[in-house]
């Protein structure tokens, strides 16, 4: 360490003083600052096209809503689905595509890791002094990605605006904790994918399986589905936290599987418990890490 | 050239790696990698390849160290170690008294590194704009960083080529470029990974000008790797060979010529068809002879370490000369005669 020092105050055996102060700083911090940086140069980088931009953005929009409104459509033709209204199946769809829509909005990019990994272009990420996972997750922000966010949404609105709810202060915190807790679970489920990517290095489909995939299995209330399928979704991947459980107790209506009620509350929990996981699994996956010949 | 060379770059390091307090120390690195081949329908055969097979050396702080060796010889497993992107399968490895790949982030702040084949600028954003983000991200302070950034625009031309996305630059812009990101946090080593690669010779020259300046002026360590003879006979007083993961030779590259007594190769067009040219070794200097003809041209062979001048000389003495130049051997050459010399 004394070796440093003396570097550090330009005592070395170079002509001019080297390098300059470095603290140790928490990595936590460390990434979220780098995130913003990138994330700042990318958006930056797009408002140069503004023009651009906006139809990108106005595209997503209009793709998503069409999602929504085939859903709409099957209303017509009958009255509920699994039991459900069409304002209360808005209530899970909202919910969920604004998580998830977030989810995609900060993380998406991790979805190309699987190639950086393949040619190899994932080290010159490595030789930065910054976190990894934020370099990777802010890679090519896409802010047109909001697209979804704005839409789900407005879904949301709707259902508030038509559904009759008891509403209790519970309730009402409950609203935004779910949104966020859905978001940080789809977010562990996007790391998640991301470290399988350095052992399979082309199983983005895997990972859309379980993002793309859960995100439109919950915008259906569970009852429609075979119960096996439930299960999983809860205690395997606690997609099911998300928002299954948390609107079925603003809407006062019955669990699947027969859980307790007070599991609606367990949603910032179980986002924590297993966004702690999805860092450590990463974290072995880049210890895996071996690179290309070249 | 190569006096020049040499005396140019002698400024840092005193020896080759006798130094006790090594700044960069490798001892006995290993790198196994596990291998899964198919044989057979649904069996795979698991095998390990020993890229880099206990491989030591020391740098000592403003050397300037030339890394050599065929393809797959384990240049670039072990300028991965160096810089924490993999971690050893066994052995200790001490840069700047960090581990790397246990301080990754830590050491990033202290070297700058170059990949000749891959860039670390982002390809889609004008070359600035990647800068002014290194900047933050490296935490420059604001005086040191645009003192830095001017002297690299300068003194590598980037000037005009700023504003331009990475993905518009040539080859040589885009490796001036990435060079000038490696250097912007004041690295204290500089690791390069085939800098001249693809490059035309004015990029070449311009790139180690640039290197060798660096070196002089700012103490910097360097370690590169090249597959270009010239590179490291331009830049570096000492020159490590490294063939299926070993250490073959360590010294300087005169000691790396008389080791895989190579040869150099002196083309001369004569002004006619004239039997093959020999020279005998005589007080003033070594001998060449032909080993190839085609009509007036003729291919000559003289040992590396050398001097062509005389040789020309008596040459253009005693038969027509027309038009001449000089080839330098490649490094595949070499090495493949320094293991017919030592058994």
């Amino acid at each position: 360490m004394a070796e440093t020092v003396a570097v550090r105050s330009g005592e070395g055996q170079g002509p001019e003083p080297v390098g300059f102060a470095y603290e140790e700083r928490p990595r936590l911090l460390e990434g979220l600052r780098a995130y913003g940086l990138i994330v700042a140069m990318w958006v930056r980088s797009t408002m140069a096209y503004r023009a651009s931009f906006v139809m990108t953005t106005f595209g997503n929009l209009a793709v998503t809503a069409f999602d929504f409104l085939t859903i709409v459509l099957m209303f017509t033709h009958v009255d509920a689905l699994g039991g459900y209204t069409l304002p209360e199946i808005a209530l899970l769809y909202g919910v969920s595509a604004t998580a998830f829509g977030l989810c995609d909005l900060l993380l998406g990019s991790m979805e190309r890791l699987g190639r950086r990994v393949r040619d190899g272009t994932l080290d010159t990420l490595l030789v930065r002094p910054v976190p990894v996972l934020a370099q990777v997750a802010a890679d090519r922000f896409a802010l047109r990605r909001i697209g979804r966010v704005v839409q789900g949404l407005a879904v949301l609105v709707y259902a508030l605006a038509t559904l009759d709810i008891a509403w209790t202060p519970l309730k009402v915190a409950m609203l935004p904790v779910m949104v966020i807790s859905g978001a940080a679970v789809f977010g562990a489920v996007f790391v998640c994918g991301a470290a399988f990517q350095f052992v399979a290095q082309d199983a983005s489909q895997v990972q859309s399986a379980f993002t793309y995939g859960g995100a439109t299995l919950l915008q259906y209330p569970p009852t429609i589905f075979a119960k096996d399928l439930v299960r999983g979704v809860t205690f395997v991947v606690p997609l099911a936290f998300v928002s299954w459980l948390p609107t079925l107790y603003v809407l006062d209506r019955e669990y699947p599987l027969d859980l307790p009620q007070w599991v609606a509350f367990l949603s910032p929990v179980v986002a924590v418990a297993f966004g702690a996981l999805a860092g450590l699994a990463w974290r072995a996956a880049l210890r895996t890490y071996r690179s290309t010949g070249s | 050239m190569d006096g020049f060379a040499q005396e140019a770059t002698g400024a840092g390091g005193d020896g080759f790696g006798t130094l006790e307090d090594g700044f960069i120390t490798l001892d006995g690195l290993e790198k196994v990698f596990q291998v899964r081949r198919r044989a057979g329908l649904l069996r795979r055969e698991r095998h390990e390849v020993r890229a880099v097979d206990g491989i030591s050396f020391q740098v000592a702080r403003g050397e300037m160290v030339g890394y050599i060796g065929p393809n797959g010889a384990g240049k670039s497993t072990t300028i991965k170690m160096l810089t924490g992107i993999l971690t050893p399968s066994g052995g200790s490895l001490r840069v700047a008294g960090i581990d790397p790949s246990r301080e990754r982030t830590r050491l990033a702040h202290r070297i700058g590194v170059v990949f000749g084949q891959r860039t670390t600028l982002w390809w889609d954003l004008p070359l600035r704009d990647s800068y002014r983000l290194m900047h933050r991200m490296y935490r420059i302070p604001d005086g040191r960083y645009r003192e830095n950034l001017d002297r690299c625009v300068e003194l590598l031309d980037l000037g005009e080529l700023l504003e331009v996305p990475v993905r518009q630059l040539s080859l040589g812009q885009r490796m001036r470029g990435d060079i000038a990101a490696a250097l912007l946090h004041d690295p204290e080593v500089l690791y390069l990974d085939e800098p001249t690669i693809g490059l035309d010779v004015i990029s070449k020259a311009k790139v180690r000008q640039f290197l060798k300046e660096l070196n002089v002026e700012r103490g910097t360590t360097v370690l590169l790797t090249t597959h270009d003879l010239t590179d490291i006979e331009q830049l570096c007083r000492r020159v490590m060979v490294i063939d299926h993961g070993r250490l073959m030779y360590d010294g300087s590259l005169a000691g790396l010529h008389e080791v895989g007594e190579s040869e150099r190769m002196l083309v001369v067009d004569l002004e006619r068809e004239l039997p093959p040219i020999e020279l005998k070794s005589d007080g003033s200097g070594p001998g060449l002879r032909a080993v190839k003809v085609e009509g007036p041209r003729q291919w000559l062979a003289f040992p590396a370490s050398a001097s062509a001048a005389p040789l020309v000389a008596r040459i253009a003495a005693q038969y027509p000369l027309m038009d001449l130049s000089v080839r330098e051997p490649d490094i595949e050459a070499v090495i493949a005669r320094m293991y017919r010399a030592a058994p």
